[in-house]
């Protein structure tokens, strides 16, 4: 499923035009983005919560190498899923 | 952030109105859930991946009994951001040298 497949069936399903629904899904994404770089977190009930979590620096190899590469800290984004939706998921 | 103040932002940028956006944003939700019910992946792009993967069955123990349990085979959901989001959340300052910047 991609963003196509998702505007059409909610223009198909509210009678709002593609145009508009796909405006709305890109600022959906847009915003969820733009809160997580502020280091905000997004709960969402029922579908899961986005968060940001901190990496610490470490030390890695270059597998071709052999040669220790520092990595320095960094912020990654996770999703974790709502027990809702795990347990929506398991039972089909 | 709460899924009401999301609707708010949204419904300011697009000029739908408060309602409509609650509307496209639930569907939203359901799609990939329903998505993800089936099996089927949903990819967006610059954004990240939502997927199924199966957790093979195992035996597991009850740790206040110790007695043996058996843990059948499942199917979780997971997300995995993509390199755009990731760079977004990292932010210019921290952004590794021997990392490939992301658009």
């Amino acid at each position: 499923m991609t963003k196509q497949d998702i505007v059409e069936d909610i223009a198909l399903r509210t009678g709002l035009t593609k145009k508009e629904v796909a405006e709305a899904v890109e600022l959906f994404l847009k915003k969820i983005g733009e809160a997580l770089a502020e280091g905000k977190h997004l709960e969402i009930r029922g579908f899961g919560t986005f968060k940001v979590k901190e990496r610490k620096a470490r030390m890695a190899r270059n597998p071709r190498t052999g040669e220790a590469v520092p990595v320095p800290e960094r912020r990654v984004p996770v999703f974790k899923v709502s027990k809702v939706l795990k347990d929506r998921v398991a039972l089909t | 952030m709460t899924k009401a103040e999301l609707v708010e932002l949204i419904a300011q940028g697009s000029g739908l109105s408060k309602k409509d956006t609650g509307v496209v944003v639930d569907l939203i939700l359901e799609n990939i859930s329903r998505a993800l019910c089936e099996g089927d992946k949903v990819e967006l792009r610059g954004f990240g991946s939502f997927k199924v993967k199966e957790r093979r069955s195992r035996k597991a123990r009850n740790p206040r009994t110790g007695a043996s349990v058996d843990v059948p085979s499942k199917l979780v959901p997971y997300f995995k951001a993509s390199n755009e989001l990731k760079a977004l959340v990292d932010g210019p300052s921290s952004r590794g040298t021997s990392a490939p910047a992301a658009q």
